[in-house]
């Protein structure tokens, strides 16, 4: 069995945590959120040259390392801790695993090799107005043009860090069903990007308007959808791992805080009040930790039913439990957890924006209810 | 998800397998998932089930040959509860002796204590009770006041086991699980009359068996005789029935304490998962599936069964890889009673008014004997404001309440 981290593990999370304790501290968290791109080139370069982050799950065969996802939750963990800015969920989670994913060899060697030396930005482009991370939602389209190729028409948004991204993976409906296509963002004819204000102003959004722009289709036309609903799932346990790592901070937060705040002549932590609210918040992460950890073990070594249930489970558990806590610690915080200057809605609005990100709680209770065949 | 826990114990594991396959037949089979650390239903045949496994060799997997056990590790002890707990075989009426004591008795005690107790325990000879809880002690075991007194025949004042001399206890127990059935109790007592809160108590082994010792079976809510309140006048034992040092009885019973909150958590969890399936069964039954409040619900308890799962998966593979168990061995009594609490009343409102009726004599059925039984998951082995206690001090380190 080996469902407790091994030292080399341990020594990965101090060694990410180190690094972001220097360079994802509050100041650079706060700096690159009043930033409309947010993002840090320098450290993105860092992140990949010195630590090797962007690669770590990338088979070697592409230029990563070919660590497993339980390393790779480790490091997400690690950045939701830090509330880490900048495109690395949507270019490891997203795009990356989209690669891995799909039935395309010769882009997996075209792309990746990019990703995981920190050259490309990436992201996955699924969501349209409506808002749907099913395949229902998928309504822009790809036509084929003998002689040009494929072009792309319709609008995509919300896409996670898509005004940054170098390389996206468009998921668009072609007449054979869903399909995936590359598009080089540099000089793209016919490309429109708007980075969207948003309300957690960590993690970045964008509107990207396709007209007639060229793309490369990714594996067999009209046969993506499998290989996305596996990108997602994917992203979903390493989004828990990144919550759980969220939620742990403001824990520590509030404990830090209910320490040496005096009220009625002693501190806070003392009374039942807050101590029992410190004590669930601990459940509901340690809760959660299991949720995301059970998800990291299906990826390595389940099954694909395994890692749809997991993936559901972990979604649905650690969006709340993330959320729960993040507003518990704002709570003990007190008038002072209320303010701009204080960190605590930060975590609060990452939690919240993470609930939705890959579709709701109630979503993912629904798809790990179908799964189940409840 | 099934368990693998590796090549070493495929062998034991396969054992396990077949040695049930072939012994929890006939009046067993029919009493499969009877019990609970608060069920004292189908007593008789429980104990008979006991011995059976006492004759094959399973009780004390992990303990020493030389008392009686099999003298196997950690992983084989989880691999026999796993097993034990997937065939769904009765909950062990002996679990005060196998599953508290005994560890107890192996960490702390004597010697002497360990070769005269410990094989009568596995061969189930030997009934024990915990005498921890008071009328005046419930969580807060600190303020126990049952007293005992050496009293050393006038012979020495130095030391009672040397002289022969005998502990004269005075006091009241309450909560005693199995309480009816024990011969001996192991109870938490005041040494020194003097001592405050924590300090000057001590651990006493009592035999039931005399004219100090009266044992009255009080009824739970579920209408069950399971446990007993046991009343102490100058019921007397020898001076060499202390485990631990005397005035050390506080750590040894937290020790036991800590060991209960462990050793429940495993089994208690298949049987959740159990009842969390059969939860899913009725809605479906019931057509509560595309009531989209009932549905949500459904699935959250069957979240909760699975991450009870996955934490103590996470504790087994932490202490059989040798590493101090995280966080999550402290919060998951937490968590499984209050979840389960959640999953027996949504069981209960999907079962109707036909799950409303019991059977002549207060008969429960299971669904209805789970549920109530489950109110005491949130006080027994330390209650869940204890829990938070124990985590928000010792576990987050947050500073002390205040104590008068």
């Amino acid at each position: 069995m080996d469902l407790t981290f091994s030292e080399e593990q341990d020594e990965l999370r101090k060694v990410v945590r180190s690094f972001l304790a220097r360079h994802s501290d509050e100041a650079n968290v706060r700096r690159l959120a009043a930033d409309l791109q947010g993002h840090d080139p320098v450290v993105w370069r860092r992140m990949a040259g010195e630590l090797g982050l962007q690669g770590l799950a990338v088979p070697e065969e592409y230029g990563g390392s070919g660590f497993g996802y339980v390393d790779l939750g480790i490091v997400f963990e690690e950045a939701g801790r830090a509330l880490l800015g900048g495109p690395y969920f949507a270019t490891v989670a997203l795009a990356a695993e989209a690669l891995l994913r799909c039935a395309d060899e010769q882009a997996r060697h075209d792309f990746l090799p990019g990703i995981a030396s920190g050259g490309t930005v990436a992201t996955l482009a699924l969501t349209e107005e409506g808002g749907r991370w099913d395949e229902q939602g998928i309504g822009l389209t790809a036509a084929y043009d003998e002689t040009g190729g494929w072009r792309l028409n319709g609008v995509k948004t919300y896409v996670p860090d898509g005004h940054l991204a170098d390389l996206l993976l468009v998921a668009a409906r072609t007449p054979s069903g869903t399909s995936l296509l590359a598009v080089e963002t540099a000089d793209a004819p016919g490309l429109a990007r708007t980075p969207l204000p948003t309300l957690d102003q960590t993690r970045k959004q964008a509107r990207v308007e396709f007209t007639d722009t060229p793309a490369r289709l990714l594996g067999p036309e009209g046969t993506a959808w499998p290989a996305l609903e596996r990108t997602l799932a994917t992203a979903a346990v390493l989004l828990a791992a990144e919550q759980v790592g969220g939620a742990a901070a403001a824990l520590d937060a509030a404990v830090e805080y209910a320490k040496i705040r005096e009220q009625y002549g002693r501190p806070i932590g003392s009374f039942q009040g807050i101590k029992h609210k410190c004590a669930d918040m601990l459940m509901e992460i340690e809760s959660a930790r299991s949720a995301a950890y059970g998800g990291l073990w299906a990826l390595d070594a389940g099954g694909d039913t395994e890692i749809a249930i997991a993936a559901a489970l972990a979604q649905a558990f650690c969006s709340e439990a993330f959320t729960k806590v993040a507003a518990d610690n704002i709570q003990v915080h007190g008038g002072i957890g209320f303010t701009w200057e204080h960190p605590a809605h930060l975590y609060f609005k990452r939690a919240k924006s993470s609930e939705v990100l890959l579709g709701t709680p109630s979503y993912h209770r629904e798809l790990l209810a179908t799964r189940l065949g409840i | 998800m099934e368990l693998d826990f590796g090549p070493d114990v495929r062998d034991f594991r396969d054992e396990v397998r077949d040695w049930l396959a072939d012994h929890l037949v006939g009046e067993f089979a029919e009493h499969r998932g009877v019990g609970g650390p608060t069920d004292g239903a189908a007593w008789e045949v429980r104990l008979a089930w006991d011995r059976e496994l006492s004759a094959g060799g399973w009780l004390g997997v992990g303990w020493p040959r030389e008392y009686g056990g099999r003298g196997l590790g950690l992983l084989e002890e989880i691999v026999f509860e796993y097993e034990y707990a997937r065939v769904n075989a009765p909950y062990r009426a002996t679990v005060n002796a196998l599953d508290l004591l005994g560890p107890m008795l192996l960490r702390m005690g004597s010697e002497a204590q360990k070769k005269r107790f410990l094989p009568p325990i596995l061969a189930v000879e030997e009934l024990w009770g915990q005498g921890f809880s008071e009328p005046g002690a419930g969580s807060d075991l600190a303020s126990v006041r049952t007293r005992a007194e050496l009293d050393d025949g006038g012979t020495s004042r130095s030391s009672g086991a040397e002289s022969g001399g005998e502990w004269v206890v005075n006091g009241q127990k309450v909560w005693t699980s199995f309480g009816v059935h024990a011969d001996w109790l192991y109870v938490l007592t005041r040494t020194d009359p003097r001592s405050a809160r924590h300090k000057g108590l001590s651990l006493l082994l009592v035999p039931t068996d005399q004219p100090g010792v009266e044992i009255r079976p009080i009824r739970n809510l579920a209408g069950q005789d399971e446990f007993a309140e046991v009343f102490l006048s100058d019921a007397r034992t020898g001076a060499d029935m202390v485990v631990g040092e005397v005035g050390q009885g506080w750590r040894t019973a937290m020790a036991t304490l800590g060991i209960e909150r462990g050793t429940t958590l495993l089994p208690q969890q298949l049987t959740f998962e159990r009842e969390a399936e059969a939860l899913i069964d009725l809605a479906r039954e019931r057509g509560a599936l595309d009531d989209p409040m009932l549905r949500r619900r459904i699935v959250d308890a069957w979240i909760s069964v699975r991450i009870m799962r996955t934490t103590n998966l996470r504790t087994i593979a932490e202490l059989t890889a040798g590493r101090t168990p995280g966080a999550q061995a402290t919060t998951a009594k937490l968590y499984a009673s209050t979840r389960h609490q959640q999953l027996g009343r949504l069981a209960t409102e999907l079962a109707g008014p036909a799950g409303q009726i019991v059977g002549e004599g207060y008969a429960l059925d299971r669904r209805q004997r789970s549920f109530l039984l489950s109110l005491a998951e949130t006080i027994y082995g330390g209650s869940s404001e204890i829990q938070r206690n124990i985590i928000g001090e010792q576990v987050l380190g947050l500073p002390k309440e205040p104590r008068p």
